[in-house]
């Protein structure tokens, strides 16, 4: 009932327009949500708007100095007005709050998808699509670990298939936007964030970087491929027929600042590809970062660590993390000790020394 | 500084004013509105100030644990030799208090001795925290060595800046105070550099418990 | 792979230049030769500064305007220095605005790319700059300088040297940006400069390092700025003005000046650090060895979110001036008011995250930000109904800065709208940085601050200068503005629902053509408003005869009014005692008259050359900084505090104007001295 409302009043403004507002007509069930939510939004502040505008043009109509309407010039206060005037906009306030609330908690593009359309609820046998999306000096590479094929500047997803992205970025702030699929979020190197999204609809649809990032901002943009699963399939197979493997060196070789980069793939992805990229090594003497967070919530690497940090190469993953950095870091292991006396004075605190689950969650923030 | 800043209504033209007889409100403003604005603009002033060193505070809360494989407080701080920095500073504001004491009792010799004290303890405090600097220069913990060594460097040379700039007031002023004597100027800048010099000791608190202490001991 | 290299087309301040001990980073390809369209303001802005100093050499005009403006303290005079100054970066930054539009429409057409892609970046960063920083701002402190103190009845502000002090920093700050259209180049980073995009490894030109250094310089100005204003209006209220009994006007600056202080150091420290990332090889914002971009965008938001409202809180408070004084009425609700704009000066410390729900914060942690941006908009909704109760039962007489008015209440109110749209989190993941933010934005900034800021000049021109600016001229101005900001902000609104981002400089079709053709046409109307407004100004001077008008013009209400147009340099010979709010207003109802007898000699501050000497020597230091020049910076630095210091040994500064002159000027027999 309301959604046919609400399609009347977005196709009078596509008509008012002539052309699609893909924010308010997408082809995917989130970014449906979010336009929808504009719409309701813009509806219940034009409860307050409409008047405001109307009594503006009434009063000062009404009220000019030649009309000879009623004039009081020294009333100045009501009380009662004032409760209205305070009142009216709070509670419209109130309503958009609670909107707000639950739409943002509904709309979390770190959440899975609770349906996949409005009248399709989720399949829980099939799993999001994994897409791990980088964002370079200026192109996109978009990596698909299910499948060990990568691209660039090109994507496909599967009709009515969640896909969940993963972003980071080898360069500057980036934001990742598909407007008929999902509302954007940020890429940032050394970070790892995330969205959720789905397509609908076949077709070809425009991704782009949405947030400014230098000379060749305005190029930095890609093709989505909402195909079916055959579709997809013939689309995987023929990444997987390029001879071109994204390893080490041809990561680096493609990171090199270009722009306007014509689409590509990649018939294999190299291990571990992605672990290396969030965490800023694929070159070969950088320390990777969660070696390096693990070193500091260990307590730091010492003065050796200014000139020697590819010592601790490999520290993150070891398996027991803690053991070999004492090994590697014997001046501290007196220290520890020492710490640990005094702690153990102390009532029991679980994982006081331990700091690495939070360096985890740190490396996935 | 004689004449006041608003004066008062002169006979004759008070009824430009007067027009109504309800007297109860009106503001009883002061009278050397200059010489209190200054304290006040001077106090607002320092708010502000207090700000900039909050935000570097707050960086450092976020960057201090970002060694970046590199030393952590643990393997440079020394904390004897700050120890006696802040000890230097500490005394500096308790001597600065006897200077202006000596000032509300007009003996001015006494308040250029204790000035010229409170300068020594700020020259020791900024030596110490040279020689702090320069020992973490040899080591390689330059500012650009990890997030943790920029922020440390930024937050304390901030402060050791701040202490550099009244070091320079504190003899700019005593030179004045030779020249003109207990001027109700120079008593204001006296108490400005006072609210200064204090507020930069609550920093240095702030610097001491927060980056040196918690540094060596966690 | 066959790829396009988009680096700049120029390397000229390449960091891995070497570095001449004595030019710095200087050398002969710093100036745009490259670039014919800057090449050629280049010369013509040369051409116009030497024939203009040359004019004001010919006629003598320099030891007046050294004596009677440069030096001056008189809070009238750099309110008006201000306003000068304003208007001037104004025709800058819309000359800005006038070539991205003309390049989005022609570049969206396919017809041609009319900047090249380093200069177009530059130009949208400059045009954000300028327009906040020294367009926007120096509009609003040059007001709150001049109104404030007539408004509470005060002599001069309480630090009148640190007032003109901070005009200096701040046209430092112009200088320094001005410099970099044609020495070098400006930032092309956007106008908040986010690391690590701004940072040494993405932008190693000196671009960033103008935009750091101004700012900076600009920033210290503005802070001292507001706390003089702080301690101004506590301190100096003439006897009898209580709180409540505050001019709006006057109340708003104070709301404001208070937002200053607590924000603007906030700035500072960030650029300082992102300066020191700059020049000292640190890790604040650098993606590697520890440092955080994202504690930048948090930081600088932190200040840049009550930024906002320092531009749009004098503009409310000058509208509630205009409001009663032209509907004949008192202010409805002034309590209200009152109370509105302190609980907007608190809410806007927090609603910074607002601007980035887009960068993966939790779904908590942005409802809470969304919602608390939602609740500003109550007190900010107070105060329309206000003033359209101060319209009701009124005598709305219809001069310009009434319809100025009305034309704000109207744009702002939609502007307002698209604002808690925006604040919704979801709905923002869709219009983050699409044109529909840049649509929000301009609707509430034209619409509020420049809308307020023409119906202010219109206003506070007759208290000024003695005369009234010419109607018929304003109206076209008001039309240019009014009509031209609808053409070219309502298509924008509509390409950001059409998904279309900000700052694009090529686009892949020519689908989107048609309606930044439109905006492009709005912009031009737009300059029939700017044109027109210096036309207006320049029809007035030429009447002024005609225009002439006494103390009163508008049968004002607050103090300002009380005195002559415009106003002695003292202001007022007696210091008003103040009964009521509406203070002059009350003294009109009852007859009271200034008395013209019994003077007292007036304490006033005197002239010094303080602040343009060490204004100009941190120019310099701020120059040689930018390019490296470090015996140069030195210098400045050090010439800087000599001469700051040499001024503390200055104890004569401030005289008694005799009271046989007072009584001269206050009686008619002279005119004071311009």
């Amino acid at each position: 009932m309301t959604k046919t409302r609400l399609l009347i009043i977005a196709s009078a403004l596509t008509l008012l327009s002539g052309c699609n507002l893909v924010v308010l007509n997408p082809s995917g069930d989130v970014a449906a949500q979010q336009g929808d939510l504009i719409i309701y939004a813009t509806v219940l502040m034009l409860i307050v708007i409409l008047p405001v505008l109307a009594m503006t043009v009434f009063f000062a109509f009404k009220y000019r100095s030649d009309a000879n309407a009623r004039y009081e010039p020294d009333w100045d206060h009501s009380v009662s007005l004032e409760i209205v005037i305070w009142a009216v906009p709070l509670a419209i306030i109130i309503c958009l709050a609670g909107l707000t609330w639950v739409a943002t908690h509904r709309l979390d593009p770190y959440a899975d998808l609770p349906r996949i359309s409005e009248d399709k609820p989720i399949d829980p046998n099939v799993t999001p699509l994994q897409v791990q999306v980088v964002a370079m000096d200026w192109k996109w590479l978009f990596i698909y670990p299910e499948y060990g094929v990568a691209s660039v500047n090109e994507m496909a997803t599967i009709v009515d298939r969640p896909v969940e992205f993963k972003l980071t970025s080898t360069t500057v702030m980036n934001a990742f936007y598909i407007p008929d699929m999902v509302g954007m979020i940020y890429a940032m190197a050394g970070m790892e964030t995330e969205l959720n999204g789905v397509l609908n609809a076949e077709g070809t649809y425009e991704g782009f970087a949405s947030h400014y990032n230098g000379d060749g901002f305005s190029k930095m943009r890609f093709d989505v491929q909402a195909v079916d699963q055959e579709g997809f399939d013939a689309w995987i197979a023929q990444a997987e027929a390029t001879s071109q493997m994204l390893d080490r060196e041809a990561f680096v070789e493609l990171d090199a600042p270009s722009a306007g980069v014509p689409v590509a793939y990649y018939g294999a992805v190299e291990d571990d590809m992605w672990e290396r990229i969030v965490n800023m090594c694929v070159g070969e003497d950088e320390l990777c970062l969660h070696d390096m967070m693990m070193v500091d919530a260990l307590g730091g690497g010492g003065l050796d660590g200014l000139y020697n940090r590819e010592l601790y190469r490999g520290l993150c993953t070891a398996d027991d993390p803690e053991a070999l950095f004492a090994i590697l870091r014997p001046d501290l292991t007196d220290r520890m000790t020492e710490i640990e006396a005094a702690l153990a004075l102390l009532p029991p605190q679980p994982d006081a020394l331990s700091a690495a689950p939070s360096v985890q969650a740190r490396g996935n923030e | 500084m004689s004449t006041p800043a608003h004066p008062p209504v002169p006979e004759g033209g008070f009824d430009f004013f007067v027009v109504d007889t309800d007297h109860q409100d009106h503001a009883d403003h002061d009278t050397t509105g200059h010489e209190t604005g200054t304290v006040l603009g001077f106090w607002i002033y320092l708010m502000s100030d207090c700000l900039i060193f909050g935000i570097l505070f707050a960086v450092y809360a976020v960057l201090g644990q970002n060694y970046a494989a590199g030393p952590s407080p643990a393997d440079l701080f020394e904390i004897e030799k700050i120890l006696l920095a802040t000890a230097f500073l500490l005394f500096s504001s308790i001597t600065y208090g006897f200077a202006v004491i000596n000032m509300g009792q007009k003996n001015q010799t006494g308040m250029m001795l204790w000035l010229a004290i409170t300068g020594l303890f700020g020259m020791g405090f900024l030596v110490m925290e040279v020689l702090e600097f320069e020992h973490l220069w040899h080591l390689g913990a330059g500012p650009g060595a990890s997030a943790f060594l920029s922020s440390f460097w930024f937050l304390v040379g901030t402060h050791g800046l701040h202490v550099a700039t009244g070091m320079i007031w504190l003899i700019v002023l005593m030179i004045q105070i030779q020249k003109h004597g207990l001027t109700p100027e120079n008593t204001r800048r006296v108490l400005c550099l006072s609210m200064f010099w204090h507020f930069l000791d609550l920093i240095w608190i702030g610097v001491f418990s927060f980056v040196y202490l918690t540094g060596v001991l966690l | 792979m066959a790829t396009e290299t988009a680096s700049s087309a120029h390397t000229f301040a390449d960091a891995n230049n070497a570095v001449h001990w004595f030019w710095g980073k200087l050398g002969w390809d710093i100036f745009p030769f490259y670039d014919p369209l800057i090449l050629g303001t280049f010369i013509v802005t040369v051409l116009l500064a030497i024939s203009v100093a040359g004019l004001v050499l010919y006629k003598g005009w320099l030891p007046y305007l050294w004596n009677e403006w440069l030096t001056s303290v008189d809070h009238k005079k750099i309110g008006i220095m201000y306003m000068i100054l304003a208007t001037v970066m104004l025709i800058r930054g819309f000359a800005d605005a006038v070539l991205m539009r003309i390049h989005q429409a022609l570049a969206s057409a396919g017809i041609l790319e009319f900047l090249p892609g380093y200069h177009y970046d530059q130009v949208f960063t400059a045009h954000g700059v300028i327009m906040i920083f020294f367009v926007a701002m120096p509009f609003i402190t040059g007001f709150m300088n001049y109104i404030m103190p007539l408004q509470i009845g005060a002599r001069d502000v309480a630090f009148p040297f640190l007032n003109n002090f901070s005009f200096w920093l701040t046209l430092s700050g112009v200088v320094l940006i001005m410099l970099s259209l044609f020495v070098g180049e400006f930032a092309a980073t956007g106008w908040l400069a986010f690391p690590p995009l701004s940072g040494l490894e993405f932008s190693p030109g000196v671009g960033v390092d103008y935009y750091l250094w101004s700012l900076n310089i600009a920033g210290i100005g503005t802070t001292l700025s507001g706390i003089n204003l702080i301690v101004t209006i506590v301190k100096m209220r003439a006897p009898g003005m209580t709180w409540m009994k505050l001019p709006i006007f006057t109340w708003s600056t104070l709301v404001t000046n208070i937002l200053i202080v607590a924000s603007f150091p906030v700035l500072t420290a960030t650029l300082a650090l992102l300066t020191a990332d700059r020049y000292l090889g640190t890790h604040f914002f650098t993606n590697d060895m520890g440092g955080n971009p994202m504690m930048y965008i948090n930081l600088i938001w932190i200040w840049g979110h009550p930024e906002v409202y320092i531009l749009i809180l004098p503009i409310f408070g000058i509208f509630s001036e205009i409001v009663p004084t032209f509907t004949q009425k008192r202010l409805f609700g002034y309590t209200s008011m009152v109370y509105a704009l302190c609980v907007i000066m608190i809410l806007s410390y927090l609603v910074w995250l607002h601007h980035f729900f887009t960068m993966g914060a939790g779904a908590d942690v942005n409802s809470f930000f969304g919602i608390t941006t939602m609740i500003i908009s109550i007190p900010t909704g107070a105060k329309l109904f206000n003033w359209l109760f101060t319209m009701y039962k009124g005598r709305i007489r219809f001069e310009l800065p009434m319809m100025w008015t009305l034309a704000f209440m109207v744009t702002f109110t939609i502007g307002g709208m698209t604002g808690v749209l925006l604040a919704v989190p979801p709905a923002d993941y869709v219009l983050h940085n699409s044109l529909f933010l840049v649509a929000h934005f301009h609707n509430v900034i034209i619409g509020g601050v420049v809308f307020g800021v023409f119906a202010g000049i219109t206003y506070w021109w007759p208290k000024a200068f003695g005369f009234h600016l010419d109607k018929f001229w304003g109206k076209v101005s008001l039309f240019g503005w009014v009509v031209g900001f609808y053409v070219a902000f309502m298509p924008l609104y509509i390409l950001g629902l059409m998904g279309v981002t900000r700052r694009l400089s090529t686009f892949e079709d020519t689908f989107y053509a048609v309606y930044f053709v439109a905006a492009a046409i709005g912009v031009f109307l737009i300059a029939v408003g700017v044109i027109a407004f210096v036309i207006q100004i320049v029809v007035s001077i030429k009447n002024r005869d005609a225009l002439a008008c006494d103390g009163d013009p508008w049968n004002g209400r607050t103090l300002e009014w009380a005195t002559t147009s415009p106003p002695p340099y003292y202001n007022f010979a007696f210091s008003p005692r103040v009964y009521a709010l509406d203070a002059w207003h009350h003294m009109k109802e009852h007859g009271a008259t200034a008395p013209k007898d019994g003077f007292v000699p007036i304490h006033m501050p005197k002239s010094t050359a303080t602040g343009i000497v060490l204004a100009g020597m941190m120019t310099v230091m701020g120059f040689a900084l930018v390019w490296h020049i470090w015996w140069l910076a030195a210098a400045g630095f050090i010439g800087s505090l000599a001469y700051g210091i040499f001024h503390t040994f200055n104890y004569d500064r401030d005289y008694h104007v005799p009271a046989d002159e007072v009584r001269m000027i206050e009686t008619g027999q002279s005119q004071p001295a311009e």
